[in-house]
């Protein structure tokens, strides 16, 4: 399959439309009032961003979408890393929407894309039950049976956006032993959300407790008891997503370290005429474009499932480290101005960490390669 | 064992058991001990009798501490007053008047009074002689204006460990002017600086029209790069170089996290081993810098430490963080901008990110590698664009 990694026209135009977006409506300054509340959440903000097309961008027409691929879904997602985006985008457009997407049946799928593609329904999934195990002998969550409907039970963790989330998917394990995908909604009896502070403030997380949660027989995605494939297609896609994410933190700060490099005075020249630091931001221009190109190349092969199942975790393991070293760097870069809650630099440190660490480490993914490739 | 060793280790020894048969650590006040500490010679026993020694060998500094940590004592107020305690005693000691240290040292032992350090400013920080606070004389007196930053203790210290420029047309290193500040004089301002984990460790301090007596210069006018060098090599001391037992500190965090996180991969085991390694390693150098050092003769393995350190932390933190895996994307607490209760931390994300200022307070890694290229190995220097260049004509940011 050939893969162009150039934006195409109508990609570049998502870009700059995206980028003016977020710099006039999701500066900085809005990013850090954003972060220090419980949910990290405005809703006009949000409906904002539903009008500019984002959420709908990759849900095919059918269900309400625009009908675009994976691609220029990255496109979004990298802006949204540059800008750190706070807002469920990420739980809502790329993790529930495709586990419906993947999973769904044709009813489920025309009854609930529509409000995710509008930006008037937020989902998120409900999967990690442990803190490194992302597989299925990590769920422990239940699924019992009971009449024509379920019952649920269990705790989900690290997730994503849960407290503004009207709908969860969620991952249960059902009498046959196998892990099926429900969809729940946040309002049904029997669920609680837990807040967790979380290390990346502009992303909030919680614990979701399901104690003895009804739902309908319709509830389970696809009316399949052994919806594994699904979930792990559906890590794959997150995994390429978050490592577009990373190419947008990454790509920002090494911007902000060159540039601070070349006004910042010391001993009477520019720091970065000192090789030390000119050095540094070399070998940080060498990981940045590495890792985007493999996550461009993930975001260009969702639908190549012999290639994706390199690329994508190839993308989250070389995007993972890049993103920690040049996020670090820019903070030593800029020295001591570049550890204060003031400058900007710690808040994408700290969402680097939070995206290498989400979804399965870089080894976890280093482990997955070597899988794949029969090492 | 000389016959003046003996004779000195005899003294301290009397004056020890003095101290403690007189103040009862159990029972006695401990800023009452200090102040009974300091007034027997066993402050600073190297110092002169009077004030806080005994003019014995500096050596004897870790025995009075293992004899009186031994009976009990109290000695928090080193760590409570670190800058002076460590740092401005040996300063004052080196460059100040009598005057200075008949009034300073004893309240700066007992912690009656916090001292802080005012060195690093907004546009000098790895070229710490190139700041611009000023002081102008004005009579008896100097004016002083300017910005100072990473200021520890500044919103608890009476006193303040200050260098100035007072000659801007010499060379940066040449106009520099020391002095003791009233941290309670008008246009001394104090302002936490919050930094990446949310807490407030640091300050930073505005000086505007302060005005300090000539009283409390410390050494000549022009003198005060040499009076801070004096202070800042008992920082680098103080930072770096912590013998702590084996398999403390940061990477005993690694290895909790291993037992409480670890799935047992043999990979990351053999990363935590070799990083516990890293860490011994630096731990015994450390112990042979300091015997080399107590000797008289420190070498090489001095310098290596903070360097070492820095990076040794920032890189166990990260693993750890590995190990914790999505537990790792949870900050327990959250963050709440504040004073920090402790400066050890409970959880290991804070300390990840605590971790960032390793390589870049007490000297940044980029500076402590040349140090160590051009000092201990005798490479050549960086070209220097403002030797000899009136400090006035440097170019600045």
């Amino acid at each position: 399959m050939k893969v162009s990694y150039r934006l195409t026209e109508e990609q570049e135009l998502l870009a700059k439309t995206a980028r003016r977006f977020l710099e006039e409506r999701a500066g900085m300054d809005v990013v850090r009032e954003l972060m220090m509340t419980d949910d990290a959440f405005d809703r006009d903000l949000w409906q904002a961003a539903a009008g500019l097309g984002w959420m709908s961008l990759a849900i095919p027409e059918q269900y309400g979408g625009s009908g675009y691929t994976f691609a220029e879904l990255s496109v979004i997602l990298e802006e949204q890393g540059r800008a750190l985006f706070c807002g469920p985008f990420f739980a809502s457009v790329v993790l529930a929407a495709n586990a419906i997407l993947e999973g769904g049946g044709e009813e489920q799928k025309a009854a609930l894309l529509p409000g995710i593609a509008s930006g008037d329904t937020i989902a998120t999934l409900a999967l990690a039950e442990h803190h490194q195990d992302l597989g299925p002998a990590s769920i422990s969550a239940s699924a019992e049976r009971e009449g024509d409907g379920w019952t649920l039970d269990g705790t989900k963790r690290y997730v994503l956006g849960a407290a503004v989330a009207d709908l969860l998917v969620v991952a249960a394990r059902t009498g046959d032993g196998t892990v099926g995908l429900f969809v729940v909604p946040t309002s049904a009896d029997g669920v609680t959300i837990e807040r967790t502070p979380t290390l990346d403030a502009t992303r909030k997380q919680a614990d979701v407790h399901l104690s003895g949660v009804r739902v309908e027989a319709d509830a389970l995605l696809g009316g399949h008891v052994d919806a594994w494939a699904v979930v792990e297609r559906v890590l794959a896609l997150a995994s390429a997503g978050i490592a577009c994410e990373q190419v947008g933190v990454a790509r920002r700060c090494l911007e902000m370290a060159a540039d601070y490099a070349k006004t910042r005075f010391q001993f009477g020249r520019a720091i970065g005429s000192f090789q030390a630091v000119k050095h540094r931001l070399a070998d940080d221009l060498v990981a940045v474009e590495h890792a985007h190109s493999t996550a461009y190349h993930a975001a260009r092969t969702t639908a190549d499932p012999e290639e994706f199942a390199i690329a994508a975790p190839l993308a989250k393991a070389v995007c993972s480290d890049a993103v920690t070293m040049v996020t670090g760097d820019n903070i030593q870069v800029h020295g001591g101005i570049g550890f204060t809650w003031e400058h900007d630099a710690h808040l994408y440190f700290k969402r680097a960490k939070s995206t290498a660490l989400l979804f399965g480490t870089a080894r976890h993914h280093r482990t997955r390669l070597a899988e794949v490739l029969d090492l | 064992m000389s016959a003046t060793t003996a004779a000195q280790t005899e003294l301290v020894d009397a004056r020890i058991e003095q101290l403690l048969s007189d103040h009862p650590p159990g029972t006695t006040d401990r800023q009452a001990f200090w102040g009974a500490q300091f007034d027997l010679g066993l402050a600073w026993v190297d110092f002169p009798e009077g004030l806080g020694g005994l003019g014995v060998d500096r050596s004897h500094r870790a025995y009075v501490r293992r004899r009186l940590t031994e009976a009990g004592a109290d000695l928090s107020n080193i760590r409570r007053n670190v800058l002076g305690i460590g740092m401005g005693a040996g300063t004052l000691m080196a460059h100040g008047t009598e005057e200075q240290k008949r009034r300073y040292l004893r309240p700066m032992f007992t912690c009656e009074e916090i001292w802080c350090q005012l060195f690093s400013e907004p546009g000098a920080g790895s070229d710490l002689a190139g700041l611009a606070t000023t002081a102008v004389k004005d009579g008896d007196s100097w004016i002083v204006n300017g910005q100072k930053v990473w200021t520890t203790l500044a919103h608890e210290a009476r006193w303040g460990l200050l260098v100035t420029r007072t000659d801007p047309d010499q060379p940066k290193h040449r106009g520099l002017t020391y002095f003791i500040l009233d941290m309670e004089a008008d246009g001394v301002e104090v302002r936490p600086l919050y930094q990446i984990t949310g807490e407030a460790e640091f300050n930073e301090v505005y000086l505007t029209d302060v005005v300090i007596p000539d009283e409390l210069r410390v050494d000549e006018v022009g003198a005060g790069w040499g009076v801070a060098m004096t202070t800042l090599m008992n920082e680098r001391v103080a930072i770096g170089g912590n013998t702590i037992p084996r398999g403390e500190g940061v990477i005993k965090a690694a290895v909790s996290a291993w037992e409480s996180h670890g799935d047992g991969d043999p990979v990351t085991r053999d990363e935590l081993a070799r990083l516990w390694a890293e860490t011994e390693a630096l731990r015994l150098t450390s112990l042979r810098a300091a015997e080399m050092a107590r000797a008289g003769t420190p070498g090489p393995e001095g310098s290596t430490s903070k360097l070492a350190w820095a990076d040794l932390n920032k890189e166990v933190t990260a693993f750890a963080m590995e190990i914790l895996g999505q537990d790792g994307t949870l900050m327990p607490g959250g963050y709440e901008l504040k004073r920090p209760d402790s400066l050890m931390f409970d959880d290991l994300q804070r300390w990840y990110l605590r971790a960032r200022a390793n390589s870049i307070e007490g000297g940044t890694s980029e500076i402590m590698r040349n140090i160590l290229g051009e000092r201990v190995l005798g490479l050549p220097g960086e070209p220097r664009v403002d030797k000899g260049m009136p400090w006035r004509d440097v170019p600045r940011s």
